[in-house]
């Protein structure tokens, strides 16, 4: 029997042949937290005793959440992390300024290589599954077991085979994909287990939407989503100086299900109210007429060039309808820049967007874009659970930067197709 | 080990927002957490004195969403003695017996009702409704979580562990 992606990446760190069902314990090469659960895994590493870390070249920590610092609370949380990180000279601190949304930042650093074993005190440390990485969301507590020793604990998960074939459509992209996939496994679909994407329209895919797909795989429940490392991947890495090696699934390994999708029969997804498994054809929710107060387009999911340069295609030339307003939120001090070197913070005040700097603010109802009672937003986040933008009355609707940004300017849910 | 105490029942896929909306994700002080406990899904829930030694009974993937230990933390701060449910979402899961707050997955656990009387009787695999007479049976961990368990949660196993390499 062959074996899965999953299988091969935590055989290789482990040094011998894991299989699915075991229990390992296993030294990481990166674990991350943020300025929400950061603070736990510090108290819980100084309750025990020790003075120092086991290695402050795996600790990666990024405020991002509440970043610019929405009060003085979060502002003490800030404080407090920013006080270990200096105390145990942890060089992977990211200040504001200098930073990113962690899972769009720490790619393009190449602080998160392919092959790594990553986790991450946030659920969607899933997004490096796109690098060939095995990488997963644990708790503030995991965190701190990283720091006293260096290792966490895992099962190793069983896989679902996503085999992938076609291109993308017009208008049609990684979020389109992954909010199809997580409506055929609902939400719940993937618990335990890892997604491993492959097949010939794995080479379809790009870099930016591998990162999209591999983001919401938690959205399914899914304990990662993992691409083969392939000509994309080593191009991606070349171009961050990271030197890697291909590795993809065997032909005969064992996976516990499998899902076709032919992606040139994917059209635009809208995810309604308020799991993001809910999702439907663009087209189809477009009849409900569904009016808008607020757009988002950002996050760890959409916060990317790709995504910035899609919604900019969409807004040259237009402006947003007068009853909605329009947040643009690039993911990283990189994007952001690169963005402006594109002209396209341009083409977003023109259509009189506001354009942040990078921060996970509105995603999670943080700040920067709270809704109030009853309000409605189509957003490239990831969730859209009751509440989670702002007040228990409002209502999000996930979909692409070109669904959302369509949907600005017509002041409805509306297919791009037809602006 | 046996519990007993009076249910709440919460529905499917019970996500971490509702269990401790961000909005109060400023502090991770377990007392303040405590009082906004399952706030989004039942609001005024974690300020509410008859808690206290209760149980949660919920249906599929609870604690879905977020990996927030907050969540659990908030939980078990307010004096909920265990949570029960058809499924758990994994990072919450993972939390629950990293931190030690009990947690039980029973498939086939309709007919419960709001205030119902439950025992939980952790060595024989065993809870009683004690409203309806009916008993439900259920595993136990996994050997590798029993021994997180017993160890009193993930920082104690770790601390033995490195208290064992440091010895050996």
């Amino acid at each position: 029997m062959g074996m899965t992606l999953t299988e091969k990446l935590l055989s290789n760190k482990y040094g011998k042949k894991v299989k699915q069902g075991d229990y390992i314990l296993l030294e990481v090469d990166v674990a991350l937290a943020n300025d929400i659960t950061a603070p736990i895994a510090i108290e819980e590493f100084y309750k025990t005793g020790l003075k120092r870390v086991y290695s402050s070249d795996q600790i990666v920590i990024v405020p991002d959440h509440f970043v610019p610092n929405k009060d003085i609370r979060s502002a003490m949380q800030v404080k407090m992390i920013r006080e270990f990180a200096r105390e145990q000279g942890v060089e992977k601190f990211f200040e504001l300024g200098r930073m990113g949304i962690e899972h769009v930042l720490l790619p393009e650093q190449g602080i998160v290589k392919s092959g790594d074993i990553v986790v991450g005190a946030d659920s969607h440390t899933c997004t490096y599954g796109a690098l060939g990485a095995f990488a997963t969301g644990v708790g503030s507590t995991d965190i701190a077991g990283v720091y006293m020793m260096g290792k966490a604990w895992f099962k190793v998960p069983d896989s679902i085979d996503v085999y992938i074939e076609g291109s993308f459509k017009e208008y049609v992209s990684g979020k389109d994909f992954i909010l199809k996939l997580i409506s055929i496994l609902g939400v719940s679909g993937a618990n335990y287990k890892s997604l491993e994407f492959r097949g010939p329209g794995v080479k379809n895919i790009s870099m930016d939407s591998r990162f999209t797909i591999s983001n919401m795989a938690i959205e399914a429940g899914g304990k990662t989503g993992i691409f083969p490392i392939d000509e994309i991947t080593l191009e991606y890495e070349k171009s961050r100086s990271v030197v890697v090696e291909k590795l993809s699934p065997d032909e005969d390994a064992n996976f516990i299900r499998q899902i076709n999708i032919n992606l040139d029969e994917i059209e635009p997804q809208v995810a309604i109210p308020f799991l993001p498994s809910n999702s439907k054809d663009v087209s189809e929710v477009e009849k409900d007429r569904v009016k808008i107060d607020q757009v988002v387009i950002g996050s760890c999911t959409n916060g990317r060039m790709e995504d910035l340069r899609a919604a900019a295609s969409i807004f040259k030339g237009n402006k947003i309808d007068k009853n909605v307003r329009c947040i643009i939120i690039p993911g990283s001090q990189e994007v952001y820049k690169q963005a402006i070197k594109e002209g396209l913070f341009d083409i977003f005040v023109d259509a009189q967007c506001a354009v942040s700097t990078p921060t996970c603010g509105p995603c999670l109802g943080g700040h920067m874009g709270v809704l109030a009672d009853g309000e409605v937003a189509i957003s490239t986040t990831n969730r859209n659970f009751v509440g989670r933008m702002g007040h228990t009355g409002s209502k999000v609707y996930l979909a692409s930067p070109v669904v959302a940004a369509a949907s600005g300017i017509k002041g409805y849910i509306s297919n791009p197709e037809n602006l | 080990m046996e519990i007993k105490g009076k249910v709440f029942v919460f529905g499917d896929d019970v996500n971490t927002d509702e269990i401790i909306p961000a909005r109060y994700l400023y502090t991770h002080d377990p007392e303040e957490l405590a009082k906004y406990c399952m706030e989004d899904a039942r609001p005024g829930f974690g300020k509410r004195e008859d808690i206290r030694g209760g149980i949660i009974v919920a249906g599929e993937n609870f604690g879905c969403g977020s990996s927030r230990e907050h969540a659990p933390i908030s939980i078990k701060a307010a004096g909920i003695s265990c949570v029960i449910a058809k499924s758990f979402a994994r990072i919450f899961l993972r939390n629950c017996i990293n931190i030690g707050l009990p947690i039980i997955e029973i498939k086939d656990i309709s007919g419960f009702k709001e205030e119902d009387i439950v025992r939980v009787d952790f060595n024989e695999g065993i809870m009683e409704n004690e409203k309806t007479g009916k008993k439900y049976e259920f595993k136990s961990y996994p050997d590798f979580m029993k021994e997180i368990i017993l160890s009193g949660g993930w920082i104690n196993y770790a601390k033995n562990l490195v208290k064992g390499e440091k010895d050996g």
